[in-house]
């Protein structure tokens, strides 16, 4: 380092670094002293923060810090008063009935917010974001319903689910025909296309109707009914309507009435709080399938 | 200075310096006369409404705020008088941005800065703070001296400083404390202030309009209009030679010579000015410039130099308006004998007078007209549309009704899509299956989720539009949207 202190610079009278480029000098202005001060305190500061706050790692955990801060422990009081604020409204919701809530345009309006996140967070897996489904997913925009679309069947589906091994959930289920011997191959095919007929769609050329309503009688009336309008109690889907969960085409009629259909819906209750629960199914019945 | 420099001949001296100037504070005079009193009149006039404007009632019938002017915030309504907007109604302010600022180019292009003269915030407080100043220090001179002294303070100077620096407070607090009461009720808010009962915000709203009331106007003063004002710049592009400032007439001043020279060299029969230089447009003006230099950027054409000029012109006998309002053509036709013109009619002051007339139309009339009964329909998007176990194709919409009324509203919706197509409503049973009615609560907005479904044989061949038609059944007035109807 050379001493640059004796070249001082005419126009400021303060001394320069000595640098120059182009005939400009740098002037050798120090960082004023409260900077300085200012920036040595701040890490003194700093030292105080690993005192007060979490911050060394250790082998199995971390240190505590000294007044055992956590931001965890942070949410969970954010979240709890989130609940007492909402406290008021979610209890009204609570102990309201399903048909009171649908009554009361602010009550509904609630539930159907509270439902609609909740069926994004819960329900939107298998039946899709807007409740479309897919195949095996029921449709819960229609008007076609498996186990009832009133308030009180929807909750009830919502509460125990469908073949979930909850104590009151719902059961039956459509019998594997080809699998266990039931139905012979030809006899599979004929009993489709009757199927097929019942909800007017064509038939394949040269297929025994006769035969294909013997078989349906005998097999299949008894939970979807003599004329196949199907049966809520048991789950059993009408087949004279437009709405097919498995499909309609010859292939996979064959396929459900070979194989079986036993879809399965978990029970929500003891995983959400009843007045959630009832929210959902305020929302899912005012898509605008509901009974 | 047209001068040419060659740079080689430049001493280092000439080019480098200081980029910062100090600021010389500035002492005004007290003045008086037509200007001043204008100045008065108008600062009262300002305070006035701005201080107790929010305590103005005005009855908008029960459950609605009764102050005349509010902003809502919590509730996202603004209240004027009569007038109620919503946040969606914005536009209008818009519109009165848009006539406030060609206003100012109208008072621009007419009489130079009015509103930093007159108008301007910074100007009205630190014109009071000058006053508050005055009052207790003493004027110009007295303030000069008193700044200027190195002797130890005594106990009444100092009793002086805090006097005037509790009534600059005072009046920055007030200001401050004005604000907030525009935000909400003003005699509840006042008493939940001085008991202390008030949300925090108010205070710490107060708070930081106490202190830029205080220092804007007790310490920034002119440097806030010379400085960090973005208009005195802005307006130089709006002038033209036409337009009326605050002008030395130079013409009648130079040269300049005491009263008793300008005898001796009249009688001689020479030819000497009006203006005796006796600087009192220097000490009144309140940026402290001399306005015998031509029109500067620090000039706010506040007119108090006018006002001084006059009472000196009145003592020695001489006309009035040595400073006045004029502009340089005035100047130049008057050295040529020729009689000043005012031109205050012409084409910029036209198109500016348009834009307000046509701007504040526009507004007017929409206001006027504007309904009190909206609807809004999106349409679901996912699913856009549903097939129902019968064939038949349904698609939902939500319907937002915003009734801006003082009153509840029955309504019933209709809807014109697909042949034979019905309408329901989620949750309501109306007495009209097909016309859904319902009740929508006063000065609010209602959802509802609404199904329109076309029957299996009426299936449109893709999307058709679909009318939404609300009609309130007591007043008759319909609100209308659009939207379609869309098949899987």
């Amino acid at each position: 380092m050379t001493d640059h202190s004796s070249d001082i610079d005419s126009v400021s009278g303060k001394s320069t670094t000595g640098h120059e480029w182009d005939g400009i000098k740098e002037l050798n202005t120090p960082l004023p002293r409260w900077w300085v001060i200012t920036f040595y305190l701040t890490i003194l500061w700093s030292i105080g923060y690993w005192i007060v706050y979490p911050a060394w790692p250790l082998i199995q955990s971390n240190t505590t810090g000294l007044f055992g801060y956590s931001s965890r422990a942070d949410v969970a009081v954010e979240l709890a008063n989130l609940e007492k604020i909402r406290g008021d409204k979610m209890a009204a919701l609570g102990t309201a009935s399903l048909a009171d809530i649908q009554k009361d345009p602010a009550l509904l309006a609630l539930a159907r917010a509270k439902g609609k996140t909740v069926f994004g967070d819960n329900c939107a897996p298998c039946h899709g974001t807007g409740a479309t489904g897919s195949k095996g997913y029921p449709n819960l925009n229609d008007d076609e319903w498996l186990w009832g679309g009133s308030l009180d069947q929807i909750m009830h589906t919502i509460q125990f689910g469908v073949r979930s091994g909850h104590a009151k959930t719902h059961e039956g289920q459509m019998l594997a025909f080809g699998k266990d011997g039931v139905l012979k191959s030809d006899e599979i095919v004929t009993v489709a296309n009757y199927v097929r007929s019942l909800a007017g769609l064509p038939t394949r050329n040269g297929y025994d109707a006769a035969k294909g309503q013997k078989i349906f009688a005998e097999n299949c009336a008894a939970c979807h009914g003599d004329a196949g309008k199907g049966n809520q109690e048991m789950g059993a889907p009408d087949l004279t309507d437009k709405i097919w969960l498995y499909g309609s085409d010859e292939a996979s009629l064959i396929e459900t009435i070979a194989q079986g259909r036993a879809g399965v819906m978990p029970a929500w209750e003891g995983r959400l709080d009843p007045a959630t629960i009832k929210a959902m199914a305020v929302y899912v019945h005012s898509l605008g399938g509901g009974k | 200075m047209n001068k040419t420099v060659n740079p080689n001949e430049l001493k280092p001296a000439d080019d480098v310096g200081p980029l910062y100037a100090a600021r010389k504070k500035v002492y005004p005079q007290s003045v008086s006369g037509t200007f001043r009193r204008i100045k008065w009149g108008l600062m009262a006039f300002c305070l006035g409404v701005y201080y107790f404007l929010p305590f103005v009632r005005w009855n908008r019938g029960l459950g609605a705020p009764s102050q005349a002017v509010l902003i809502d915030l919590p509730n996202s309504r603004f209240y004027f008088f009569f007038i109620e907007l919503w946040p969606q109604e914005v536009y209008y302010f818009t519109g009165l941005l848009i006539v406030a600022a060609v206003a100012l180019f109208l008072m621009n292009s007419v009489g130079g800065r009015i509103w930093c003269g007159y108008l301007c915030p910074q100007t009205v407080w630190t014109d009071l703070f000058y006053a508050v100043e005055r009052l207790i220090e003493g004027d110009r001179r007295e303030r000069m001296k008193k700044d200027a002294s190195s002797d130890p303070m005594k106990l009444e100077r100092i009793s002086e400083i805090v006097l005037k620096h509790s009534i600059w407070l005072l009046i920055a607090w007030w200001t401050g404390g004005a604000w907030v009461l525009y935000f909400n009720d003003a005699p509840t808010l006042v008493k939940e202030l001085v008991t202390f009962q008030a949300p925090m915000i108010a205070y710490i709203w107060i708070g930081i309009l106490t202190a830029t009331t205080y220092l804007l106007a007790g310490f920034m003063r002119e440097q806030v209009c010379t400085y960090m004002c973005p208009w005195p710049r802005i307006q130089a592009a709006l002038t033209d030679e036409w337009a009326l400032n605050v002008t030395y007439r130079y013409d009648r001043g130079e040269k300049r010579t005491s009263v008793k020279k300008a005898a001796e060299l009249r009688a001689l029969g020479q030819q000497v000015g009006d203006c005796v230089d006796c600087y009192q447009c220097v000490a009144v003006c309140p940026t402290g410039i001399d306005i015998r230099n031509g029109p500067q950027m620090e000039c706010i054409q506040c007119g108090l130099c006018i006002d001084a000029c006059d009472n000196v012109m009145t003592k020695i006998g001489r006309p009035k308006r040595l400073i006045g309002y004029d502009n340089d053509i005035n100047i130049h036709r008057r050295q040529e004998g020729k009689a000043p013109i005012y031109r205050i009619v012409r084409a910029r002051t036209i198109v500016y007078s348009a834009i307000i007339a046509a701007v504040g139309g526009i507004m007017s009339y929409t206001l006027a007209t504007r309904s009190l009964l909206d609807v809004n329909v999106l349409h679901d998007r996912n699913p856009v549309a549903v097939k129902l176990s019968d064939g038949s194709i349904r698609n939902a919409y939500t319907v937002r009704l915003l009734n801006k009324s003082g009153y509840d509203r029955v309504i019933a919706i209709d809807a014109s899509g697909p042949v034979n197509s019905t309408v329901h409503v989620v949750g309501v049973d109306s007495v009209t299956p097909d016309r859904p009615m319902i009740v929508i609560p006063r000065d609010a907005t209602s959802e509802l989720r609404l199904l329109v479904t076309a029957p299996a044989d009426n299936n449109p061949e893709k999307s058709i539009p679909v009318h939404f038609h609300v009609t309130d059944i007591g007043l008759g007035v319909v609100a209308s949207a659009t939207d379609n109807f869309v098949s899987p």
